[in-house]
């Protein structure tokens, strides 16, 4: 019997490797590599230029003392909070009212699902334009009659992230609406006709058997706000560019300035190394979650 | 009716008969009025009218002269329709380099659209193929790599990548823009093109190992054809968030190739000169339009690719 | 030898699917493997094609070594449960897709498709697309695939258990006809329905747990089952096990509770019965009552329970000293839940297996 010579073990499925050198090269070198190599020189001093000569902790410790880098954390913490609260809780009661079986559902899904299309620039500036005190909803109502009503988000340091924040929500509670949507529409039918027959109110089973079934849906929506609120920053450049004063800075905007306006590179690094520690805390304990606990097949 | 029905005792059960009769009977009635329909619909007209405004301010703003601006608030409608502001914002606008108006910004971000969305997709799809159907050792560490990518901060990794962009000698450039378009949509196009066909029939595959295609034959000829749908899915959630890009864009190119995001920005956040709203709002318009085209356009799709593609955020 | 396996091991990560597995297959032989979901019939199919790596083993097809060759390579078709249609392309696009990628003349394979489509009555069906068949007519044109490549070894998975039962008995006959027809294709196929694997097979493999149990003709594995799992399997309703012990005082004998049954006439292989722990196993269809009863050699009353009438036949339920006896009466015959009833049957055509082994005494 002739034999045969056995596949070399790294030519077996050769093109299907080939295929994969993008993916293979972007999880390696840019994602694994870049992040890496961004904590690292978190450590070192760098200005206009990445260096080696490692400072320890010192670019963290001068970042925590910075008011601007303060002032970032407490806003993304009220911005990030209003967010996940409003979007939830908005996009779920929009879910719920179109899922009664109405007429127009395509429409008014349409509706409120078209900011979702739109650059958070183009978001940032038509609501800076809706919110001027000047021509705006302010002049509005002080043209209504009432003469002494105040409402200048965008001008005011104590309230100028609730107006990023109204933006913000407009933009995005139409996605989390679809997600909610779907999450509703794959429950089964039998159990709103068990509800019905058990004679149980419908805000009861919407509290106490629907929503405790719809925990993956709720969940996926609340990762995917939670990335996205620590991401945010163009939508702070086009509204309120941080202003009034620093009043509107976020982290995002704050790692954006110093490495390529201050030529602060370090502190660059450590704001963005701060910015993936929150990351890494909520989505860990998800991935643990969704793909830890049970093995998957297939 | 007991006493009718005394007069006759043969009556009775007849009586009885009838007044079954008599009780509901048939479609129980319904009204198109009734108090939950009032409120759902007006809840809902109501939410709707919120979440046009910003649209119809957009559009109305862009018609009016700055006069009338001056004069009325942002809601009134326009007492003298005009495109003035719309030529300017396309031709004249100026930032704070030129004063060419957005036309610039609008071809940059087509010359960076298009081969952005052509690469990435046939990447990501290459990509999803081979992990669903020609799994080797070691894809599924890298898959898993990318998909923490996705949530990991782009801040994290900007600065890493002007290093690699200049070391490849790309950086500034348009070309280098689309690397950065490609690696960064990688790994949400990834995960649905796998998803995508790892729903497909297995032993699809097999007949077709069995017929003697390869890897690329089988890619073309059977899966390609197979997936218009999630390949339209992908194209949309890659113009829609190519185009609206702007943290990209500032960071990887120079201002005369910068995108129509970040140009827009520039205009109308620009410190020099009198505000002239109109104009703004109509550059906004302009820069939101194509998203807003592709939106319409592609109804359910769009909200197919969402939930793949909102963790873009 | 048309297919022969050697010590094939299949495992996926730790798990090992398929354990040191030989078989021989004749050419032109109909060999079924019939056994339970999960037990690895498929798997086995899969390795045979080459769609899987094994892990372990050989495999020989015509007297070649094609363990480590590309499917297309080995000369064999293969037939899907799921048809496997190519959805985008037309019924002859499916069938020459195969051939144009081995580069077959353009008049050889418009022959082939030709010759494909007059055996298995396809000829009509040609320029549509599989959406428009229906799934009897799928299964065909997945067959007709199979049959254009003009090969040796037909692989068939499951290719009947998407059909609905009349359709199911009409392409079985079909595809008995084939092989008739295609003199020298030799042609293996995984099923889990018994009835298939007994009409169809010249020989069948019965597997567990990855490994082949007994591979026998369908009379030998419905009359001698190898061991008590194979028993249990074939035939249905499925055979009565009864345990108990062998005494030999004298005569060799079966003993469960009171019942004592005379087993001096039942061929025990190797050495003969031995005293000790058994079970024993009848058919139900071997049981008789009333007067064809008395003229067996063992008989006894047993307590109606529960009666099934099929039409045909009615299946009885019932109790012989406590143990549960089903059995098989023609459909015409009055029976009634609790009625005793006098049954009988001849032990030589029962199985007795061993009590620990279970394999066949
Ligand atoms: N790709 C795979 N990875 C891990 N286990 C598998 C895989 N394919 C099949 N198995 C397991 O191998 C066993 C045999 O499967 P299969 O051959 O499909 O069974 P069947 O006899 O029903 O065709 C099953 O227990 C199945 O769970
Ligand atoms: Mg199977």
């Amino acid at each position: 019997m002739p034999q045969q010579r056995r596949p070399n073990q790294l030519f077996r499925n050769l093109h299907a490797k080939v295929a994969a050198i993008p993916m293979i090269l972007t999880a390696t070198i840019v994602f694994v590599g870049g992040t890496l190599w961004t904590v690292l020189y978190s450590f070192t001093s760098s200005g206009l230029l990445p260096r080696l000569n490692f400072v320890g902790l010192a670019q963290y410790e001068r970042l925590w003392s910075t008011r601007r880098w303060l002032v970032s954390v407490e806003n993304l913490a009220i911005f990030g909070v209003g967010k996940m609260v409003f979007a939830l809780v908005i996009g779920f009661v929009l879910a719920a009212l179109l899922d009664q079986k109405i007429r127009f559902e395509n429409t008014f899904r349409t509706i409120l699902l078209y900011p979702f299309a739109l650059s958070f620039i183009v978001t940032g500036l038509v609501w800076q334009w809706i919110l001027n005190p000047d021509f705006g909803v302010q002049s509005v109502v002080r043209g209504l009659g009432w003469e002494s009503f105040s409402f200048d988000p965008l001008y005011n340091p104590d309230i100028v992230i609730y107006g990023i924040l109204i933006a913000a929500l407009w933009q995005t509670t139409g996605l989390v609406m679809c997600l909610m949507l779907a999450g509703l529409r794959g429950i089964d039918e039998d159990i709103w006709k068990a509800a019905r027959v058990d004679g149980i109110p419908m805000w009861k089973t919407y509290l106490f058997i629907v929503i405790p079934m719809m925990r993956p849906v709720l969940i996926t929506a609340l990762v995917i706000i939670a990335t996205a609120i620590v991401k945010v920053y163009d939508l702070v450049v086009a509204q309120t560019s941080g202003g009034p004063g620093i009043a509107s800075e976020v982290p995002a905007k704050y790692v954006y300035d110093m490495m390529f306006s201050s030529q602060n590179l370090g502190q660059g690094f450590a704001a963005s190394t701060m910015m993936l520690l929150s990351v890494l805390i909520v989505v860990i304990p998800w991935a643990y979650l969704e793909f830890g606990g049970r093995k998957r097949h297939g | 009716m007991a006493d009718v029905a005394a007069l006759n005792t043969a009556g009775v059960a007849a009586d009885a008969v009838s007044k079954d009769l008599a009780g509901p009977r048939g479609a129980r009635p319904r009204r198109a009025i009734s108090r939950r329909n009032v409120f759902l619909y007006g809840t809902l007209f109501v939410i709707s009218v919120y979440y046009l405004l910003p649209l119809y301010v957009m559009i109305v703003t862009s018609l009016k002269g700055m006069p009338e601006i001056r004069l009325g608030n942002v809601f009134s409608p326009p007492m003298e329709i005009t495109f003035e502001p719309w030529v300017k914002a396309w031709a004249e606008a100026c930032t704070g380099l030129n004063c060419d108006g957005l036309s610039r910004g609008f071809w940059n971000s087509v010359q960076i659209t298009v081969p952005s969305v052509i690469l990435s997709i046939a990447i990501a799809s290459l990509n999803g193929y081979a992990l669903a159907n020609w799994r080797f050792k070691g894809a599924d560490v890298f898959f898993t790599i990318l998909i923490f990518g996705a949530f990991i901060p782009y801040q994290v990794m900007l600065y890493p990548m002007v290093i690699i962009l200049r070391e490849i000698g790309l950086y500034g450039s348009l070309s280098g823009l689309v690397l950065v378009h490609t690696i960064f949509g990688m790994p949400i196009l990834t995960l649905l093109f796998r998803n995508y066909f790892t729903s497909l029939p297995e032993e699809l595959f097999k007949a077709a190992r069995v017929d003697g295609a390869g890897f690329w034959g089988i890619y073309f000829k059977i899966m390609l054809p197979m997936s218009l749908p999630i390949f339209v899915v992908a194209l949309i959630i890659q113009i829609t968030g190519i185009w609206n890009d702007f943290l990209f864009g500032v960071v990887y190119t120079r201002p005369e190739s910068y995108p129509m995001t970040v140009q827009l920005n520039n205009i109308v956040n620009s410190v020099q000169g009198v505000k002239e709203y109109n104009v703004n709002m109509a550059a906004t318009l302009l820069t939101g339009l194509v998203p807003l085209i592709v939106y319409f356009a592609s109804g359910k799709l769009f909200v197919r690719g969402i939930a793949a593609g909102a963790v873009k955020g | 030898m048309s297919v022969s396996i050697k010590e094939l091991t299949l495992s996926f990560g730790d798990v090992e699917v398929l354990k040191r597995l030989d078989l021989e297959i004749e050419r032109g032989e109909f060999l079924v493997l019939l056994g339970s979901s999960g037990c690895g019939k498929s798997t086995l199919l899969n390795c045979i094609a080459g769609l899987l790596d094994i892990t372990d083993g050989q495999i020989f097809i015509n007297g070649r070594n094609v363990t480590w060759e590309q499917p297309k390579d080995r000369g064999i078709g293969m037939v899907f449960q799921s048809y496997a249609l190519y959805p985008q392309m037309t019924v002859e696009g499916n069938l020459s897709f195969g051939l144009k990628n081995a580069r077959v003349p353009k008049d050889e394979i418009a022959r082939r498709i030709a010759r494909a489509a007059e055996i298995l009555h396809m000829g009509p069906l040609l320029k549509r697309k599989p959406a428009q068949l229906s799934g009897g007519q799928r299964q065909r044109v997945a067959i007709g695939r199979a049959l254009v490549r003009d090969v040796d070894v037909f692989l068939f998975d499951e290719p009947l258990s998407n059909l609905d039962a009349k359709l199911r008995a009409e392409l079985r006959v079909e595809i008995k006809r084939l092989h008739q027809q295609l003199e020298n294709t030799t042609m293996i196929y995984v099923t889990h329905d018994q009835i298939e694997a007994m009409t169809l097979a010249d020989r069948i493999a019965i597997m567990r747990a990855g490994s082949i149990q007994q591979l026998a003709e369908p009379h030998t594995i419905y009359n001698r089952p190898v061991n008590k799992y194979v028993a249990g399997f074939i035939g249905s309703p499925s055979i009565n096990l009864i345990d108990g012990t062998i005494e030999m005082n004298g005569v060799p004998s079966f003993v469960a509770g009171r019942t004592r049954i005379g087993i001096e006439r039942y061929a025990f292989s190797g050495n003969g019965p031995k005293p000790g722990g058994a079970t024993f196993g009848i058919r139900p269809e071997h049981i008789f009552l009333g007067r064809a009863a008395a003229e067996e050699p063992f008989t006894a009353e047993v307590d109606v329970e529960v009666i099934e009438p099929m039409g045909a036949d009615t299946l009885v339920w019932s109790k012989l000293d406590g143990h549960e006896l089903r059995f098989r009466v023609d459909g015409q015959v009055p029976i009634r839940t609790g009625e005793r009833v006098p049954i009988g049957f001849d032990p030589a055509r029962a199985s007795i297996f061993d009590a620990e082994t279970e394999m066949r005494l």
